[in-house]
């Protein structure tokens, strides 16, 4: 057991450090998405109303755009000076090490969005009771969103015009996701209950937690070859 | 090596078939076969769609459509099945044949995927009043079309063909894992499409001439696709052995011709 947890803690851990050394990195992410979320109610007008009724749904999509924003970062520096290869060539296993990077990844980006959404969503005058359903929704959609991501990552590594790619590769991926974390704080607002989302959410994340670091590492071995 | 590699030892197994030296005169002899095919069905359908099938009861003349709509509705998502599990045998077996396979189907599903929006558009407008609505099918289908995009842009995208290959094997098989959970979230999230008017357990609700142009322009469409993706197939092997002499030679045959 510690010998698996080793390398995932001593990846975590540097990860961390790193993102922590370039903090402002990690907070332009958190700004982009304060400021996207900010632009709708000049876009659709600032009736209360028509707030309250896009809230989810807008916080949502501004949370997969950061997301897919920063996902570029998650492999580029460390392909880029070789460590990423030297990780390949170690004795351990790729999933493990791959899972370390992803988790860094989402806490350094991830965790900021779900703590700051609340706030973001009092601007649109939502029911405080919903704020809960909110950060439950995005706390299980996020990572998600990161796992996916990360094998778009992978794949478009060191490509020319790869952020766009990125996109096109992912955002479709992303839908069922976005389906069910808005329609959680939905659901709960029209008086279903959120229980049936969220545990869908929650199905979903331990499924792609099982699948997706696999696809990610054939993929980073393709990319290394 | 190369010498090794240019005379492959007659073989009678038809995993022969599998190297693209033997499979691009095989595919240059069925090609022209199936697309006689596609053109001889796809007549016999539009003659059975439009002149010989009732008009329908409710809809008028505008439900004739169906008969281009269905077709490429099914052979877009089919097509998506096939490309997904000749990436699956190409990095199981690691056989190029299979990578070149499902890159030379993606463009025609990713066609049959438009053909069917953009009918559907035109059918939607007169039945639903609208051109497009978010309905689940009509969702899924718009994915299925960026997912086609992002596999070709990907493979396109990627100079080195061995990584391209087996990245775009890799979000294939992605898609195809999400492609039944797109399409179910969907299908929750909202649902106007009429339901399936095909069904094997319950008899079919429409009459049988309309049922037998369907198919027919179904069996059209799949022998299209066959032709088209055979003739690609050539092409793309033509640019991956560039390098070798028998391309070199079949490029000089080709030139005596002209």
């Amino acid at each position: 057991m510690s010998r698996a947890l080793g390398p995932f803690a001593a990846v975590l851990g540097r990860d961390l450090l790193l993102a922590w050394r370039g903090r402002a990195d990690v907070l332009v992410t958190l700004a982009f998405f304060v400021v996207v979320v900010c632009l709708f109610p000049f876009g659709v007008g600032a009736e209360p109303n028509q707030l309250r009724a896009i809230a989810p749904g807008v916080l949502w999509v501004a949370a997969l755009l950061s997301t897919l924003l920063s996902l570029h970062r998650l492999f580029a520096q460390d392909h880029a000076d070789g460590t990423l290869e030297q990780l390949l060539l170690t004795p351990e296993p790729t999933v493990l090490w791959v899972v370390a990077k992803i988790s860094a990844h989402w806490i350094a980006t991830g965790l900021p969005l779900v703590v700051v959404a609340p706030g973001l969503a009092l601007l649109f005058d939502v029911e405080q009771g919903a704020l809960g359903v909110l950060v439950l929704s995005l706390a299980l959609g996020t990572p998600i969103l990161a796992l996916l991501g990360a094998v778009g990552a992978a794949l478009t590594l060191g490509l020319r015009g790869g952020g766009m790619l990125l996109a096109l590769l992912v955002l479709p991926l992303f839908v069922p996701v976005l389906i069910f974390g808005a329609g959680a704080v939905d659901a709960y607002l029209s008086g279903v209950g959120a229980q049936a989302h969220l545990l869908l959410l929650g199905g979903g994340l331990l499924a792609t937690l099982a699948l997706a670091p696999l696809a990610c590492a054939a993929a980073l071995r393709i990319a290394v070859e | 090596m190369m010498k090794d590699m240019q005379k492959p030892e007659r073989s009678k197994s038809i995993f022969r078939f599998a190297a693209p030296q033997m499979f691009y005169p095989l595919a240059g002899k069925l090609a022209p076969w199936f697309a006689g095919i596609a053109a001889v069905l796809a007549a016999a359908g539009m003659w059975l769609g439009f002149f010989v099938a009732p008009t329908d009861a409710v809809q008028g003349e505008v439900y004739r459509v169906i008969y281009i709509h269905v077709a490429a509705a099914w052979m877009s998502m089919f097509v998506y099945l096939v490309m997904a599990f000749w990436s699956f045998v190409g990095l199981v077996m690691n056989t190029r044949l299979s990578f070149i396979m499902s890159q030379a189907l993606a463009p025609t599903g990713a066609m049959f995927c438009f053909v069917a929006l953009w009918t559907g558009a035109l059918w939607g407008k007169p039945t639903w009043g609208a051109y497009w609505v978010w309905d689940a099918r009509l969702t899924s289908q718009l994915l299925l079309l960026f997912l086609y995009l992002g596999f070709m842009a990907l493979t396109r995208a990627i100079e080195d063909p061995r990584r391209a290959d087996k990245a775009g094997a890799i979000i294939a098989l992605v898609g195809a894992v999400n492609v039944p959970i797109i399409y179910f979230s969907v299908k929750w999230w909202n649902t106007l499409h009429q339901g399936a008017s095909v069904s094997l357990n319950k008899a079919p609700s429409m009459a049988t001439t309309m049922l037998t142009g369907m198919l027919v322009m179904a069996l059209a469409a799949w022998a299209y696709t066959i032709a088209v993706t055979l003739w690609r197939v050539r092409s793309l092997i033509l640019e991956r052995e560039r390098h070798t002499d028998w391309v070199a030679a079949e490029l000089n045959a080709l030139e005596g011709k002209i």
